[in-house]
């Protein structure tokens, strides 16, 4: 696979790295008992200690640290017994501690690796260098007054997993795949609810461009993107602004940059000279996190089945291929509605490849047009696999069942209900469709002399024509063969 | 001037021989006849008639019922304004009541004021407040003394006699100092045994609660209802804590006392030398055995503390910034301006200076030659006191290097000022508790304290050995 981009004078490469920040799915934040729910009207989840009030501890959230280690489990990620909370300092009017309360020397969880997986059945390690808890800030509100600033503290405290990646990212795609993994992975955990909107997952991007070969060059980090389109956007426009510069004879400046949605174009936060430094020094607030071997233990035999291992599950029980499996598997919600259609008949599961098909194309662009979700799917994975066992035995055509499906998406019935009320059931009798055949040979001889004098493509449309008088409903197999059948005998 | 001890107060109260009422009248008188000392930031006569009449209607048992008690302004009390000393706090009222001062209200004590302190809990002498100074009550005419810090203003209303125990925390010395240079008892517990809940933190490795009192059986009756487990303090410590009162026991016959070689230091008057020979000779005579031990990373102590403390400190003031409570700059065109004018503004002197040391000493490229090594020195002082440990029972050593100086002495020498916990600053770096006791007076009639060191959360070693030191003074 070539991931090189072509600049004036030569190719360059991409380096990239992310660092994911996912918001722990629990119900507290990470050192307060406050709520986290999105949404709340402002500053109503503010307890004394996220306000940062004269003489507030933190406490830590066990659940969170649980939440932490599982996620650890499902990078296969070495977790560490030993892990300590550090103040990274420094002043902005959402951050009411004038710090922030995270883990630098000592992470909670170590290095790990996930794998994505390529259409054309390959597949790729992108390594993680660790991961860590930390506080998120609250939000400052720009937009409320023409004057003022205001700030609101619901989102102060809440817990936060970043999740730094090796820079073993070549392409945009090779990005927006990993995210989606990582996702996926936190989302079958349960250690994160996945919503990018609300800003339960955003990344920081690390990238630098190289000439094939070289070494790393100098990198800029994108800042606080929050869907897998601007991800891949900014990749692009940096590479390339980084490119221009290389190739005019410049040199790369270590800079944040911020991401402008808008007009797709990156810019300047800071320089290096205007970094800040951070003063790290554990919080002497807090002790060591100390977690025993058995408590990991417990935490890890307590874990579902991840997409990987359900990934090859499929693979062996059903003969998919790799990449229709990792389709599968993405989205819990996939596998689980796929597990059910399967097993809602036990012939099904010799037809695995066509129920995969019906699901991920069928089904999805229906929900795609109708901007639905699968787990409010009008159709239920019992329905769909009716549906799918009505062709199977050949009671109706794969063509009349997009129709059906569409029917039962729109008025609820089952297709059984649709194929029965309307007969839509498919025309196998012999005799009916050679019947018809007839017709359409008769009725368009000049046509069969051309056939019949070479032109090969005509077979298509008396197909169609025989097709049309049974309004679709004849088996196109036995259609087909008998008029073949026939044809050649005339000649 | 004859104070009534907490202890004698407790059984008056209880045998009816005097009321709530006319108990608090007399420290009321007193506290308004001594207004000149400026021992108190806050203090209103309403608020303290409010809580007798709320006693006087509250039938049911309670330790301390009554007993008027100061509390230092680093603890936040719903029903005062809490200020730490400085303007950046100036009216600041909490809605939630401290750990230690919930406790106290929790046994019906009186909370007569908020005292004193140096501005967040920063000096030795409680003369960087933001509300003045204030003046050691034993100071002669004309000649004010300083009553230490930062707990200045605790020890004063006890030396003072306007209250019959207050509350001090000690981050450095800051409760066995003022009780030295003001004649009072004064305990720092081990780290950990009273909650920091709800103290404006100045280093939180070092911030311990305490009790100002005027003899060590009353500071054993006060420790006792303060302390606890407390899980909104992480560093709050699960132990099992006896009855200190009521196993208070003279007789030390048999235990081993050690002496610290490191803290005869070039410099020291001879009068501290005296009486902490004097303390000696006492322990000795009641059987106690004299061992000299060697603490050799003493002398790394105070650095170690002047860099650990404001690194500290730097971080737990950052949240003042003007955007929450608090102070606010008038002056601001911008955020940075807004952090920047509040805080020039609302922090003095000393506060400034030990921010800067802090940050200083946690930027890059200096954390690993300040910060990280004073970490690992600390670990050393408290191995020496640990080695110690195994071979006596408590230590005793002076309190401070001399007797109360007179007020603005020192004031502009940082460093002169910092040597005033040369002695207890060893002490809480490695989280053990002490205890000052006045022994003995210098040429001035000045007190003097010793100190007594005990072993983590062996408080009642400490409490046995002052009291017994106490009585054979007495």
């Amino acid at each position: 696979m070539n991931n090189l981009i072509k600049g004036e004078k030569h190719d360059w490469e991409m380096v990239i790295g992310l660092e994911i920040h996912a918001q722990v799915k629990s119900n507290s934040k990470l050192f307060s008992s406050s709520s986290t729910k999105f949404g709340s009207s402002p500053n109503s989840q503010v307890s004394l200690v996220d306000a940062a009030m004269p003489g507030m501890l933190p406490v830590i959230n066990k659940y969170c640290v649980e939440q932490a280690i599982k996620t650890g489990v499902g990078l296969n990620a070495k977790i560490n017994n030993y892990s300590v909370f550090d103040r990274k300092n420094y002043f902005y009017a959402d951050l009411p501690q004038g710090y922030q309360i995270s883990q630098y020397k000592y992470p909670i969880v170590g290095e790990g690796k996930v794998t994505i997986d390529f259409k054309d059945g390959t597949s790729k390690d992108i390594r993680i260098v660790r991961l860590h808890l930390e506080q998120d800030a609250g939000k400052s509100l720009h937009d409320q007054n023409p004057s003022k600033t205001y700030v609101d503290l619901n989102r102060s405290g809440v817990a936060l997993m970043e999740i730094v990646s090796e820079p073993d990212i070549r392409t945009p795609d090779e990005a927006g795949m990993y995210i989606s993994k990582i996702r996926s992975i936190l989302m079958y955990l349960d250690t994160c609810d996945g919503n990018m909107q609300e800003g339960s997952l955003r990344a920081d991007v690390n990238i630098s461009v190289r000439k094939p070969g070289d070494e790393y060059g100098t990198r800029c980090e994108i800042k606080n993107l929050n869907s897998i389109k601007f991800i891949k956007q900014a990749i692009n426009y940096e590479a390339k602004r980084q490119i221009e510069i290389l190739e005019s004879g410049g040199t790369i400046e270590q800079n944040t940059m911020l991401f402008n949605t808008s007009t797709g174009k990156t810019r300047p936060m800071r320089n290096k000279e205007e970094a800040h430094d951070y003063r790290y020094f554990p919080d002497p607030d807090l002790l060591p996190l100390e977690i025993s071997k058995e408590e990991i233990g417990k935490i890890k035999s307590s874990i579902p089945e991840l997409p990987d291992e359900l990934k090859n599950k499929f693979i062996e029980t059903y003969e998919l291929s790799n990449y229709d499996a990792s389709v599968l598997t993405a989205e819990k919600q996939t596998s689980d509605y796929f597990n059910e259609t399967i097993n809602s008949d036990p012939e099904l599961k010799n037809h695995a490849k066509i129920v995969v098909n019906w699901i991920t194309s069928e089904l999805f662009s229906l929900l795609n047009k109708n901007n639905q979700d699968l787990n409010n799917s009008p159709v239920s994975p019992e329905n769909l696999g009716q549906l799918i066992k009505l062709i199977s035995t050949n009671e109706i055509s794969g063509k009349i069942a997009k129709d059906v499906l569409e029917d039962m998406f729109s008025s609820g019935k089952t297709a059984r209900q649709i194929v029965d009320e309307k007969g839509l059931q498919q025309v196998t009798d012999q005799g009916e469709i050679a019947k018809v055949i007839d017709e359409v040979i008769a009725e368009n001889t000049k046509m069969v002399e051309q056939y019949l004098a070479g032109k090969d493509k005509l077979l298509g449309f008396f197909v169609g024509q025989a097709m049309k008088l049974t309004k679709g409903k004849a088996n196109p197999k036995m259609l087909n063969d008998i008029l073949k059948q026939k044809l050649n005998k005339k000649n | 001037m004859s104070k009534s001890s907490l202890k004698q107060t407790l059984k008056d109260l209880d045998t009816k021989k005097i009321s709530i009422r006319e108990l608090n009248q007399d420290y009321l008188k007193r506290i308004k006849e001594n207004e000149n000392l400026n021992v108190f930031i806050h203090f209103s006569e309403d608020n303290v008639l409010k809580q007798i009449d709320n006693l006087e209607n509250d039938n049911s048992a309670k330790k301390l019922k009554g007993i008027p008690i100061a509390i230092k302004d680093l603890f936040c009390t719903k029903s005062m304004p809490t200020t730490a000393a400085s303007k950046i706090l100036e009216n600041f009222n909490p809605t939630y009541e401290s750990f230690v001062t919930q406790k106290l209200l929790d046994e019906g004590s009186i909370f007569v004021g908020k005292t004193n302190l140096d501005e967040f809990a920063m000096g030795s002498a409680t003369n960087t407040s933001f509300f003045g100074n204030t003046i050691n009550p034993l100071s002669k005419e004309n000649k004010p003394l300083a009553p230490g810090g930062s707990s200045g203003g605790s020890a004063a209303a006890v030396a003072a006699d306007l209250c019959l125990g207050a509350t001090g925390t000690d981050t450095g010395g800051s409760i066995r100092q003022p009780a030295s240079f003001c004649g009072v008892v004064g305990i720092k517990p081990t780290y950990g045994l009273c909650s920091r809940w709800g103290i404006a933190a100045f280093a939180s490795s070092l911030d311990q609660a305490g009790i100002f009192s005027h003899n060590v059986e009353d500071a054993s009756i006060l420790l006792q209802s303060i302390v606890g487990f407390d899980q909104r303090d992480s560093t709050s410590a699960k132990v099992d804590i006896p009855n200190y009162f009521e196993n208070l026991d003279d007789d030390l016959n048999g235990k081993t006392v050690g002496i610290p070689k490191e803290y005869s230091i070039d410099g020291t008057p001879m009068e501290i030398s005296q009486i902490w020979e004097d303390a000696i000779k006492v322990l000795e005579k009641k059987g106690v055995k004299i061992k000299n031990i060697s603490l050799p990373h003493t002398k790394y102590a105070l650095p170690t503390y002047y860099i650990i403390a404001p690194a500290e400190a730097s971080s737990n003031l950052a949240r003042y910034d003007g955007v929450k409570y608090g102070f606010r700059s008038e002056e601001i065109d911008s955020l940075d301006e807004m952090y920047e004018n509040t805080r020039a503004q609302g922090f003095g002197r000393e506060v400034k200076r030990r921010i800067l040391i802090g940050t200083y000493v946690l930027s890059a490229g200096y954390y690993d030659a300040y910060y990280l090594k004073a970490q690992k020195v600390r670990k050393l002082i408290a191995d020496d006191f640990n080695k110690a440990f195994k071979e006596c029972d408590f230590i005793v050593t002076p309190t401070a290097p001399s007797a109360a100086f007179p007020l603005n002495e020192k004031q502009n020498d940082p460093i002169k000022m910092y040597l005033n916990d040369v002695f207890t600053v060893p002490a809480s770096l490695a989280g053990l508790p002490g205890i000052s006791i006045p022994f003995g007076k210098d040429k001035n009639n000045l007190p003097l304290g010793i100190q007594i060191l005990g072993k983590h959360f062996d408080e009642q070693q400490v409490f046995n050995a002052a009291v017994s030191l106490e009585r054979s003074y007495e």
